[in-house]
């Protein structure tokens, strides 16, 4: 019982050497979780996977209703020259009616509503530029040749798990839950398309 | 059960002068050789040695494998192809390595049946069981980082797909999962850089998986084994030593599954494989149908099930991770199910489940196959956290035998069930 009391004692009042034990212990604490971080962050992106490369590509041998597809920063993008029936198509749809209202266009805010025109550049509706992952889990949708399922909208069928996106690249059914990204771009000519 | 005296007497000079200095041979006497074990296990209490077989033949093989793989993206498809043609005996040990896999599976999921059937996890299990589960993970992950190593198009599809799912914790804190996945790929996308680092880990991990195994018999050779009564040992007439008696019977099923292996590697090496991992991976091109390797599946139709891409990752991971706290959903006070009348019929039901959702797994997710693949997800789920605590208190058990050698001997202490010999001795 007195040993008890003793330790009770000790504990009320921090003495010189609890100081220095904690003192100890926090120094360490903080250099293992600096020590740390080099082990975990070597694991990210590296400088040359960095370099954002951007690629221009020559749509004008891409005929309507045709479709071709790019590698940029490694992904695939999609290029389609939409007939005008699939633009209509994907322009009579309400955003209401979407799964994901978010345009996910990087050259628009967050908020943008995924209206068909806020998917593609004013003046050249036809061209719909799409990364193409599938946003569930990242395979890449079939709807790029002419004997592609297209699923029951269209646009995109990504066969792994069963997602449905329009002929705006925007999912309509299935478990993806965002629609089809697109890409930084912009028309440098006529008929040529600078990603990136 | 740690504690029972052993016998071991060390005779030569060298033997006690090693004995007062590091006992080692004293341990692996107490622990494997005079060890009590329950004298009516039957013969699925032989895959915990299976399953250290497959272990070992795995590391032995991998290592030869590494001798000759070369881990980029540029070179990894065709150095397997060179180990499968060119290197001396690199087709044998490829395929050993290749079907090893699958076996190990075979063998931990016996295990895991038997221990949930038997109810292997319940006081004082509780710690052995939880790691299992943890074995189970380690391997689980093991065998994904080897799947993509030949970079084959279901190779490169699948570390694609799986490691998406973590990109799932977007809808809870956007761009933290886009994060989580880069840092995992080193780039925007699945690339040699992915490869190589898989490959540093698919090393590693059986070595961790080896150590979690060596808790796990510390942990076993704690508690003592569990047997088909569920009962403990009690007496020295319940138990026999593990030498020659359990360690016969380990060897005697060892060559009946050795015999199953060997059919694989010789006869079919690519059965339980897919042909489009024999296409080199292809990041422009998806194959029409991905399936994982059987072993995954019913985790896959899980995963398929659920409509939404986040509570489809959570259900996945929750129907290993839920493994954990069987031992305190199951309320029965009696831990074998072949004393539990009503609880026997749920346990098959749940094997059913299981069976079938591995089957949904590989089929497309399209139609009746999402319907049942529903219906087989729900009873995982209603099985573990509401048939097993519900019916474990409702239930009565059927009349336990007294001690083990009650089950075994009857009453009187004379062996039940056995008639007069098929051919009698004749002197």
């Amino acid at each position: 019982m007195q040993r008890e009391a003793d330790l009770a004692h000790t504990a009320d009042e921090p003495n010189r050497r609890d100081f220095i034990v904690i003192a100890a212990q926090a120094f360490a604490g903080v250099g293992a979780a600096m020590a740390l971080w080099p082990f975990i962050h070597q694991m990210n992106p590296d400088a040359s996977t960095q370099a954002l490369a951007s690629i221009e590509v020559d749509v004008s041998p891409i005929k309507e209703g045709q479709a071709i597809t790019v590698s940029w920063r490694g992904k695939p993008v999609f290029i389609r020259n939409r007939t005008a029936d699939e633009v209509k198509a994907a322009n009579a749809v309400k955003v209401a009616d979407l799964v994901d209202p978010s345009a996910r266009n990087d050259a628009l805010p967050e908020k943008a509503p995924a209206t068909d025109p806020n998917r593609t550049k004013k003046g050249k509706e036809n061209w719909l530029v799409l990364v193409g992952i599938c946003t569930h889990l990242g395979c890449i949708p079939k709807g790029q040749s002419m004997s592609d399922a297209k699923g029951d909208f269209g646009g995109w069928f990504c066969p792994c798990h069963g997602s449905h996106y329009d002929t705006a690249g925007r999912i309509r059914k299935g478990p993806a839950p965002r629609n089809l990204e697109v890409p930084p771009y912009e028309f440098a000519s006529d008929t040529k398309i600078k990603i990136g | 059960m740690a504690t029972h005296e052993s016998t071991y007497r060390p005779t030569s000079r060298f033997a006690k002068w090693l004995d007062a200095r590091l006992p080692l041979p004293r341990m692996m006497h107490a622990q494997f050789v005079d060890f009590p074990t329950p004298r009516n296990i039957n013969y699925l209490w032989t895959t915990g040695g299976l399953l250290s077989f497959c272990l070992v033949a795995q590391i032995a093989t991998g290592i030869v494998l590494a001798m000759h793989f070369v881990p980029s993206a540029a070179d990894a498809f065709n150095s397997v192809e060179h180990i499968r043609r060119d290197v001396n005996y690199g087709w044998l040990i490829r395929n050993i390595h290749a079907v090893g896999g699958s076996m190990f599976f075979l063998a931990v999921y016996i295990h895991i049946g038997r221990g949930l059937y038997y109810g292997s996890y319940k006081a004082p299990r509780e710690v052995l069981w939880i790691i299992g589960v943890v074995i189970l993970l380690l391997m689980m992950a093991t065998a994904f980082m080897g799947y993509s190593l030949p970079w084959g198009q279901m190779s490169f599809w699948a570390v694609t797909v799986i490691t998406n799912l973590f990109s799932s914790v977007d809808s809870i804190i956007p761009g933290l999962g886009t994060r989580i996945v880069q840092w995992l790929w080193g780039g925007y996308a699945v690339s040699g850089t992915t490869l190589t680092r898989f490959y540093s880990l698919h090393y590693l991990l059986p070595f961790v998986i080896a150590g979690a195994v060596g808790l796990h018999i510390w942990a076993l050779h704690v508690v003592g084994q569990n047997n088909p009564t569920g009962l403990e040992i009690k007496t020295t007439s319940d138990a026999v030593p593990m030498a020659p008696y359990a360690v016969m019977k380990d060897v005697f099923a060892l060559s009946v599954f050795v015999m199953l292996f060997a059919w694989f590697v010789f006869y079919v090496p690519d059965y339980l494989g897919h042909p489009d991992n024999y296409v080199e991976a292809n990041p422009l091109s998806t194959p029409p149908h991905i399936v994982p390797e059987w072993y995954f599946l019913p985790y896959y139709a899980i995963l398929r099930a659920i409509p939404n891409k986040l509570l489809g990752v959570i259900a996945m991971f929750s129907s290993i991770l839920l493994l954990i706290f069987v031992p305190w959903l199951d309320t029965s006070r009696v831990r074998s199910a072949k004393y539990r009348p009503i609880y026997k019929w749920f346990f098959w039901l749940f094997i059913i489940s299981v069976v079938a959702l591995g089957y949904l797994g590989s089929k497309p997710p399209e139609g009746s196959y999402v319907f049942w693949a529903r219906v087989f997800t729900a009873y995982y789920f209603v099985h573990l956290l509401v048939v097993m605590p519900i019916v474990g208190v409702i239930e009565t058990p059927s009349k336990l035998p007294r001690s083990i050698s009650e089950a075994v001997l009857g009453k009187s202490g004379q062996p039940v069930n056995v008639g007069a010999p098929a051919a009698p001795e004749r002197r």
